[in-house]
């Protein structure tokens, strides 16, 4: 397989930041009541997620080890804002829909997570195939969480009618509770058909105890540093 | 001082930030095994996010507002919070080594905690003043804790249980969270 589709297959299957990396909770939790909102949020994040990986990767012998960090997060907030004024702009029943989770695009795990396990190390055209590939990844796990939780939370599809007017849908599965529930369903069907997820760093802390932007990097290089 | 009071309870009770609005999971999720250290975790949650509204709420009302920089709110709070932690952190260790001892090594990982830039934008999306958005950041704070001691607490019990072998790690966890939420739910038709 050629690098870059080799990219491509790791962010959406092998390596999926939502599935199994189980990063960005936050996002994927909020905002996937509506599949609809799942492929807006999701496609924000891969504009922002493709261009942090290409300038990083592009300022990957600029930037001093030791300020490595900030610099990211300048750059990805930069980006942010961007994408933010840009949303409003031209897609404003997005912006209306997704709030204030697009400025928290910032702090995503995924976005700092590839630049720190990924874009600093590689050249920009792969970075921008890592970018492309997790993004999809995370926009199909949040469009698949949308599509559950639409279609029994409200009985529609894309907000076309699936279910007949006499079945009831079940609201919560639109409301808070229920996506908590429709995620740990997806992690369970997962353990039940034996797929490998990264949870037990996600609960029992270790490595990971909330640390979204040197978490995944820590993770990374625990695992060998397959990447480089 | 009934505005407050109802920005308070929203913060904490009503619009829960972990269990209704998703923000912090991560951390809700990681740090949640042991009572003691959730506990800590959301001392020191509470620490920094009021003092993080606090300066949000001045930089955005003094220097951003005037002179239109409104845009520029996600880089300069991103920024001030990653400093307020360093600065918050060294000052700690300075002047009192007993609260640096119990909270020290949470206070880094809330740098990168989405709950404290969410509570300062949210203040700026509500418009609240000086005082209302500390208020505010000290409401969602104690709500953030308030959530992780119970989920951790509940997580005390789970681990004796003989569980499904699929439902293991996070999916239990996260099962146990959508209860509390539904449970939080109940807070939602308060009112004064």
């Amino acid at each position: 397989m050629k690098p870059s589709v080799e990219r491509l297959y790791n962010g959406i299957i092998k390596e999926n930041p939502t599935f199994i990396l189980l990063l960005g909770m936050c996002p994927t939790l909020a905002v996937s009541t509506r599949a609809m909102n799942g492929i807006g949020m999701g496609l924000s994040t891969t504009a922002v997620l493709i261009l942090s990986n290409l300038v990083i990767s592009l300022l990957r012998k600029v930037i001093p080890d030791e300020v490595r960090l900030p610099s990211y997060i300048v750059i990805v907030a930069s980006l942010v804002t961007v994408t933010e004024l840009l949303i409003k702009g031209y897609l404003p029943s997005v912006y209306e829909a997704l709030g204030i989770y697009i400025p928290l695009i910032v702090v995503n795990c995924i976005i700092l997570g590839r630049a720190e396990a990924y874009a600093n190390k590689n050249t920009p055209w792969l970075s921008v195939m890592d970018g492309i590939g997790m993004g999809l990844g995370f926009t199909i796990a949040l469009t698949l969480a949308g599509l559950v939780r639409e279609l029994l939370g409200n009985g529609t599809v894309f907000e076309l009618r699936v279910l007949p007017e006499s079945v009831e849908p079940m609201g919560i599965f639109v409301q808070p509770p229920g996506a908590f529930l429709v995620i740990a369903l997806f992690i369970a069907i997962m353990n039940a058909i034996g797929i490998k997820t990264r949870q037990k760093q996600l609960v029992e802390g270790g490595l990971c105890d909330g640390n979204c932007a040197a978490c995944h990097a820590s993770c990374e290089s625990l695992k060998g540093g397959e990447e480089k | 001082m009934k505005t407050l009071i109802m920005i308070m309870l929203a913060g904490a009770l009503i619009n829960n930030v972990v269990l209704n609005q998703f923000l912090g999971i991560c951390s809700f999720l990681g740090v949640s095994s042991r009572i003691k250290a959730s506990a800590s975790l959301g001392g020191a949650v509470i620490f920094v996010m009021t003092i993080a509204s606090a300066v949000a709420s001045l930089l955005y009302d003094l220097l951003l507002k005037p002179y239109g920089l409104d845009y520029m709110k996600t880089i300069v709070f991103i920024l001030v919070i990653a400093a307020l932690v360093q600065i918050v952190e060294m000052f700690l260790k300075k002047t009192s080594p007993a609260i640096y001892k119990a909270l020290g090594i949470y206070l880094p990982l809330i740098t990168t905690n989405c709950a404290v830039l969410g509570v300062a934008l949210t203040n700026v999306q509500n418009e609240y003043n000086f005082i209302q958005s500390v208020v505010a950041g000290f409401g969602t704070a104690v709500g953030y804790t308030i959530a992780i001691v119970l989920l951790a607490s509940i997580r005390t019990r789970i681990r004796e249980a003989d569980l499904p072998r699929p439902l293991r790690g996070a999916p239990i966890v996260l099962i146990a969270a959508a209860l509390m939420s539904i449970a939080f739910m109940g807070f939602s038709h308060i009112a004064f």
